[in-house]
């Protein structure tokens, strides 16, 4: 089997989030809970953030899914913790551009996220990734509309 | 089993997928079509395509015959009493809807009562609960015995003199359950209800009669059964159709019209509103042909025989869990699945790469998923063209992925 493509999509990175989660549970202090569901798989999660002073100062989420969507939600509270509202605002939208398959520009420090990268190859997946960021983005009352 | 010839009226089946020979398995959500369609189809629009029943010219005439011919070959494919009582739908959804909206809306009234199962597709549920929304009706559910299967003393339970409307899938998509229909009509007819059959997965998969079971309605898709997207059928009994409204109003559907009233046509054409959907009729039309030549009893015991061998199979596998009846014989080709430590979805792509397609998700069944206790399930489902082989092919890819994930 042409393992390779898959290994692009399952890094190890992804299978460790995947296995063990950063950040999951529930904020017992906390001002931000979204919930979201991707209706046609049936993934969902809750998310809980703790905005103060602009500043993400904490994030949790608890869910149900695939891999890549476990993983990504993961992935994403690591990565907006302690950042500040617009900074976080903004890897959604460069995680976006990831998905898309475009260049992503080298500045922007994507930690582990670049592990996702593989999932712009699978088109029928992008939908499972994004479903953690489509809910920090309605959290942080930054809602893309075109998406 | 059925003869491997088959496969060769399937042009798509020969393809590879990422590297492998295609294994199709997921016919439950929509069938692949036979040359015969496609060319029912493309000849249609090659050489006879004209609107119908209005044409004096010879195009028009042939298109009607083409059209009309259709519905007679529908009307015998589920043994109806008469092509009035056939009509042309988009699908089963738009079938199911019609019954809502127009028996439904006409003979609903507060407190009465709506009976359905916890394993209904959402297009057997919605429309029922928007109904029951708007008249202040009860919608009921028929809870599901331990195995997935319906039990007639729960159906005896939930029936009342009250109830209108009863509402239930004939085959399951999910769990693969066939329910005794003939049984459950005969109970809502002793209370006065009407039975309703959502009979999408059984359409292709076994012998309809209509008069057989005595059901009121029953809505079907041509997708699922070798015919094209974009076509589907509902019957209804004749007494019942002429005393319902159409729902949606316009051309073809009516007789006179006048600047501020207007009547209909007669059966089946005043539920038909618009250019109906002439290359999918032809097309559904072509595809029972082709499933009465293999012959219906045929194609449900080849099925009952490869989810027999699928399940045998699978069984041996640890950490595999199938959903619904044990019994083959209770259960159409579906077979539902969950590998432990493996999402559906990851396992979606992972046999994916191995060129087999399943499907992943909730299956359009969100109550069912709640019942099952699993937010979602891969599935695979065997038609005509699959072979034992097929099975095979799944059975390693489960164990390619079973590793891969570990």
């Amino acid at each position: 089997m042409p393992t390779n493509k898959l290994d692009q999509l399952y890094r190890s990175v992804i299978m460790d989030h995947y296995k063990n989660p950063r950040n999951k549970g529930v904020l017992e202090e906390n001002n931000v809970t979204i919930d979201m569901n991707n209706p046609t798989c049936g993934d969902v999660i809750h998310l809980t953030l703790k905005v103060e002073d602009g500043i993400v100062q904490d994030a949790k989420f608890e869910g149900e899914g695939c891999s890549i969507s476990m993983a990504s939600a993961s992935m994403m509270t690591q990565i907006i913790k302690n950042k500040d509202v617009d900074t976080a605002v903004k890897y959604a939208h460069v995680f976006s551009d990831i998905m898309l398959g475009k260049e992503i520009d080298e500045s922007i420090d994507l930690g582990d996220l670049e592990a996702l990268s593989g999932v712009a190859k699978f088109p029928a997946r992008i939908k499972c990734a994004t479903l953690a960021w489509k809910a920090m983005e309605k959290g942080l009352g930054a809602e893309d509309d075109e998406q | 089993m059925l003869s491997k010839d088959i496969r060769k009226h399937f042009p798509i089946l020969d393809q590879e997928i990422n590297g492998h020979p295609l294994v199709y398995l997921d016919s439950a959500a929509t069938s692949q079509k036979p040359r015969q369609v496609i060319e029912a189809i493309n000849d249609y629009y090659a050489y006879d395509n004209a609107n119908v029943h209005r044409g004096v010219h010879t195009l028009g005439n042939r298109a009607t015959d083409h059209y009309e011919g259709a519905r007679e070959k529908v009307r015998k494919f589920i043994n109806a009493k008469s092509t009035q009582e056939v009509i042309f739908t988009r699908g089963t959804t738009t079938a199911l809807n019609m019954v809502a909206q127009s028996y439904g809306r006409a003979n609903i009234e507060e407190g009465d009562e709506i009976v359905i199962t916890h394993m209904e597709h959402h297009s057997n549920i919605i429309p029922w609960q928007q109904l029951a929304k708007e008249k202040g009706a009860v919608l009921k559910y028929v809870i599901l015995e331990e195995d997935g299967t319906l039990s007639l003393d729960k159906v005896r339970q939930a029936v009342t003199d009250r109830t209108k409307i009863v509402s239930i899938m004939y085959v399951s998509n999910v769990l693969g359950t066939m329910n005794p229909i003939k049984e459950i009509t005969e109970i809502a007819h002793a209370h006065g209800a009407v039975m309703v059959v959502d009979g999408a997965q059984a359409a292709p998969h076994l012998k309809l009669d209509v008069q057989a079971l005595d059901c009121d309605f029953l809505a079907f898709s041509g997708h699922k059964m070798c015919g094209p997207t974009g076509i589907g059928v509902l019957y209804g009994k004749k007494e019942l159709l002429n005393e319902m409204e159409p729902v949606e109003f316009g051309g073809e559907m009516i007789d006179f019209v006048g600047l501020y009233e207007s009547t209909w046509k007669e059966l089946p054409w005043k539920f038909e509103g618009g250019t109906p959907i002439i290359a999918g009729a032809i097309g559904l039309g072509a595809a029972i042909d082709f499933l009465e030549e293999i012959g219906l009893d045929q194609i449900e015991k080849h099925e009952h025989e490869l989810a027999g061998y699928a399940m045998e199979k699978m069984s041996s596998m640890d950490g595999l869990t199938i959903y619904g009846p044990r019994d083959p014989d209770k259960r159409a080709g579906i077979v539902t699945f969950n590998l432990d430590n493996v999402h559906p979805h990851d396992l979606a792509t992972v046999l994916d790469m191995n060129g087999i397609a399943v499907r992943a998700g909730h299956h359009c069944a969100q109550p069912l998923m709640k019942w099952l206790q699993c937010s979602s399930t891969a599935r695979a489902s065997f038609y005509v063209y699959n072979t034992e082989e097929d099975v095979d092919r799944l059975v390693e890819g489960l164990r390619i992925a079973k590793e891969y994930f570990q």
